[in-house]
């Protein structure tokens, strides 16, 4: 995944349920299609929510994974 | 949305500050995934709807309540202080001692104010609709509610709800 270009971080560090989703959402509204956005938290109900998320928007999940305690998620803004 | 509008349906008829939370939590979940969402307010759920919210909770009757403290060590904070109803009940203050700690408790693990997931289920068009029968019994007026709020009876909810493909009551 090294050529995806990030274009904007999204810290939901410290933040639970809705919320990460639901900054997710209004943070990509404001992006443009074809961009990616990296999502940081730390709650580990947002694993399973974001893979749920991406699926209900349609929005391409490129990758989601876990090191120490944090969770990064890259998600490409598709419409 | 590629699989078309999903649509939630919910009846929230509980005010406390505990049961405030999922109304609100599934709303904006739903909201950030692109969904239609209503929330039909009724019974004790109306003042959900108060411009200034003074929600509160008891561990009165309910001994599934963890009484915790937000503060001090991990060890501590982990201890279920098991209070009976004799004292809940009955020592002036106890009240307003319980929603402080759940309140605290909330903020310290990164939960959202009921105020605040209010305001982003607005932000993402969530309908708020008062129950207008039970307005009346209890003497709650429109003005006593948020602007964004419109008022509707059992019918109207159905309508909503009938193409819904979640409906909940909470």
């Amino acid at each position: 995944m090294s050529d995806v270009k990030v274009v904007k971080t999204l810290d939901c560090t410290g933040l639970l349920c809705p919320m990460p989703v639901v900054k997710t959402f209004k943070t990509i509204k404001e992006m443009q299609v074809g961009d990616v956005l990296e999502m940081i938290s730390t709650d580990p109900g947002s694993m399973p929510d974001m893979k749920a998320w991406a699926n209900q928007t349609q929005h391409e999940l490129l990758e989601a994974t876990e090191a120490g305690g944090k969770f990064k998620f890259l998600i490409k803004k598709t419409h | 949305m590629a699989n078309g509008t999903n649509k939630l349906a919910l009846i929230a008829s509980k005010g406390t500050l505990d049961w405030a939370y999922p109304p609100f939590i599934l709303a904006n979940a739903a909201a950030a995934m692109g969904w239609e969402v209503g929330i039909f307010f009724t019974f004790y759920g109306l003042p959900l709807l108060k411009k200034d919210l003074k929600l509160s909770v008891t561990p009165v009757g309910n001994p599934a309540m963890p009484m915790k403290m937000p503060f001090g060590p991990e060890a501590f904070q982990n201890i279920n202080w098991p209070i009976p109803n004799l004292i809940t009940a009955n020592i002036p203050g106890f009240e307003s001692v319980a929603v402080n700690l759940m309140k605290k408790g909330f903020k310290n693990k990164g939960v959202a104010t009921i105020e605040e997931l209010r305001e982003t289920a607005l932000e993402m068009d969530v309908k708020l609709i008062g129950c207008q029968m039970t307005m009346d019994v209890f003497g709650f007026k429109k003005e006593d509610f948020i602007d964004q709020a419109q008022i509707g009876g059992a019918a109207a909810f159905l309508q909503f709800a009938s193409d819904a493909n979640v409906s909940l009551f909470v």
